[in-house]
């Protein structure tokens, strides 16, 4: 395997900064490109695409609701029009635009849906958005996208420009650790192993994939070895992959900043139940609003610590030697 | 004994430029009453449907789709077409008879409605039926959906044109106040939309379940330009959509004073029709009044 991942981590670089970047950059190369917010774009930085390009950019107000529509509108005309506000806004107030006419219509648009998980931290549990995945994997046709540092998503937006279909991506409001070296390429629904091992599979997306890695080094220190996948598209999901990881490693960790039920965690657990139902462990978080604070202190406080991975871990393997994997798949 | 409506088939076109003839008025004032016989059939054939919304807007799609709107039915997708947002899906049915009339797909499709494996579902679904824009049902999305579009057609420099159907009590729903600050913050003067106004909704009359009016003056606050017209007239129909390509600077919305289940006596202004489906002995004393119609108009 090709080095996919730094060590030690590069320095935290802006994500918010990194998005309006590849928007401008893509506004460059595309002119199909439009760009759409809900009077956010000081906050996700789409500011930077309205800057150059003014002609394709469009505040629709505070209507989050209208913002999907004038989206649609434009779409229909086959611009791919990349509509801009808070991941909770798109998955609650206008989350009945999403279903009728993104997955249902089939409208072609993209919704970069920022502040996700708990980054929006100081803000409160009105403005973070732990349910965005389970509510959008239950849609038919939605493709989702979780990038984990700067430059997944400097390399997976223009793919889901380039995707036939709704999308949605899913930002961080934060700076996050420089994960990946250049040699990173990541396809939309291809799951990418950035490390090896045998003993287990750790399964992230999004600012859990640094701590995925983290934990796994800790773990190695200890003698054991776990193999950690970065699940950047959580729909369509990597069952191939998840199915090969379970069967070789026999037991499987999640790590998302999103509920454990209905994500990754949710995702894992369908296609380990009906292909290789090994142990599974799922950290995120446990079916609750959390609290303001600073977002690294909130990420650990509702069980998303490093320490709380490598437990989880512990806990997984030690299920699989109560079961080792031949005598579940025989049973099955 | 009634008889169905006269066959239609190859229906004429009248191109934009078109002037509004006495005979061009009649025949498409006709056709209407020709279109609701045909929607009656296919309700009455599936046991589903809604009647009393696809009456009030026989004659304003019927001027669009044969005279006013610039459709390429053999593409379909051509991207200069000018587009409807039939915002009020439920009414879908007329649409549907319009569009096969036009030519997008054949008329026996039309009996397929709501049936299973039919390209004709419940409500509005783009990719399944040729000569429909968008999803509709859920109500409430005309407006901003299709500013959006006449946001495209400048961006594309096209002269082409965008029209939105809605029907009033959709006017309750928030997201349409959204779509008119948005049209009116661009000044999309290439944007027409149509308020079937037929004064009923599911469960009573708009006035009673959520009063709308004085709805040409909310309108106007909006900074949209507002015709009002009498929405089964087909002259004053014609006339206000012209209107509408003239004025400049922002969009305009005509509101038609329809009437629902026009054209049958016993669904005329009852929220019953709003989704009711006649039994043989109403959709008989139905046909024939609407034949008699027909027949008025080819006198």
């Amino acid at each position: 395997m090709e080095r996919l991942i730094r060590n030690p981590f590069g320095s935290p670089t802006p994500i918010r900064k990194t998005y309006g970047e590849a928007l401008v950059a893509l506004g460059a190369v595309r002119d199909d490109v439009v760009v759409l917010s809900a009077d956010v774009q000081s906050s996700d930085f789409s500011y930077m695409f309205e800057a150059a390009y003014p002609q394709r950019f469009f505040n629709v107000g505070i209507a989050e609701p209208a913002l999907v529509d004038v989206a649609v509108g434009l779409a229909n005309a086959g611009k791919i029009p990349i509509a801009n506000t808070f991941a909770f806004l798109f998955v609650t107030r206008a989350l009945e635009m999403v279903r009728t006419h993104l997955c249902y219509g089939g409208a072609n648009v993209k919704l970069a849906a920022a502040y996700s998980g708990l980054s929006d931290s100081f803000d409160g549990p009105t403005h973070q958005t732990v349910s965005d995945l389970a509510i959008l994997r239950s849609l038919p046709n939605m493709t989702i996208v979780v990038p984990a540092d700067s430059l997944a998503v400097e390399k997976l937006l223009p793919q889901l420009v380039a995707w036939d279909g709704p999308a949605y991506f899913r930002l961080c409001r934060n700076d996050l650790p420089q994960i990946f070296t250049d040699a990173y390429e990541p396809v939309i629904g291809k799951g990418v192993t950035l490390m090896n091992g045998d003993d287990a599979t750790l399964i992230a997306c999004g600012v859990m994939v640094a701590r995925a890695i983290e934990a796994a080094q800790l773990l190695a220190q200890q003698g054991m070895s776990v193999r950690v996948v970065e699940m950047h598209t959580i729909k369509p999901i990597d069952s191939d992959l998840i199915t090969q990881c379970a069967l070789e490693t026999g037991a499987i960790v999640t790590a998302e900043e999103h509920s454990i039920i209905g994500g990754l965690g949710g995702a894992v657990a369908e296609c380990l139940s009906q292909h290789a139902p090994v142990p599974l462990e799922r950290i995120g978080v446990n079916d609750t609003f959390t609290e303001s604070g600073p977002y690294a202190e909130l990420l650990d406080k509702y069980g998303m610590s490093v320490d709380a991975i490598v437990t989880a871990v512990q806990r997984a393997v030690a299920r699989k030697h109560a079961n080792p994997i031949e005598a579940i798949c025989e049973a099955v | 004994m009634a008889t169905a409506a006269a066959p239609v088939s190859a229906a004429r076109v009248y191109p934009y430029t078109a002037p509004h003839s006495a005979a061009m008025v009649a025949d498409l004032s006709r056709r209407a009453y020709e279109y609701r016989a045909q929607v009656l059939k296919m309700v009455h054939g599936s046991k589903s449907g809604h009647i009393g919304g696809a009456f009030s807007i026989a004659e304003v799609l019927a001027c669009l789709y044969f005279h006013q709107m610039r459709l390429d039915p053999d593409n379909p997708t051509w991207n200069d077409r000018e587009r409807l947002v039939f915002s009020k899906g439920h009414a879908c049915a007329m649409l549907y008879t319009c569009l096969a009339n036009r030519g997008f797909f054949p008329l026996s499709e039309l009996q397929t409605f709501r049936k299973l494996n039919s390209h004709l579902q419940g409500h509005p679904e783009p990719k399944k039926t040729p000569g429909v824009e968008v999803a509709a049902g859920p109500l409430g999305h005309g407006v901003a959906i299709a500013a959006g579009m006449a946001l495209a057609a400048r961006m594309d420099g096209s002269r082409r044109r965008i029209y939105a159907i809605l029907g009033d009590g959709e006017l309750n729903s928030g997201v349409i106040w959204e779509g008119l600050m948005v049209a009116s913050k661009f000044a999309l003067d290439n944007l027409t939309v149509i308020v079937d106004y037929n004064g009923v909704q599911q469960t009573g009359t708009t006035s009673h379940v959520m009063p709308t009016e004085p709805i040409a003056e909310k309108w106007a606050s909006f900074n949209w330009h507002v015709i009002e017209i009498h929405g089964h007239n087909v002259a004053e129909i014609l006339a206000a959509l012209d209107l509408a390509d003239e004025i400049h600077g922002r969009p305009t919305v005509i509101i038609a004073r329809t009437t629902k289940g026009k054209g049958v006596s016993f669904m005329e202004g009852q929220p019953a029709w709003h989704g009711g489906i006649p039994d043989d002995k109403q959709f008989q004393s139905a046909m024939a009044e609407l034949d008699e119609r027909i027949s008025e108009w080819n006198a």
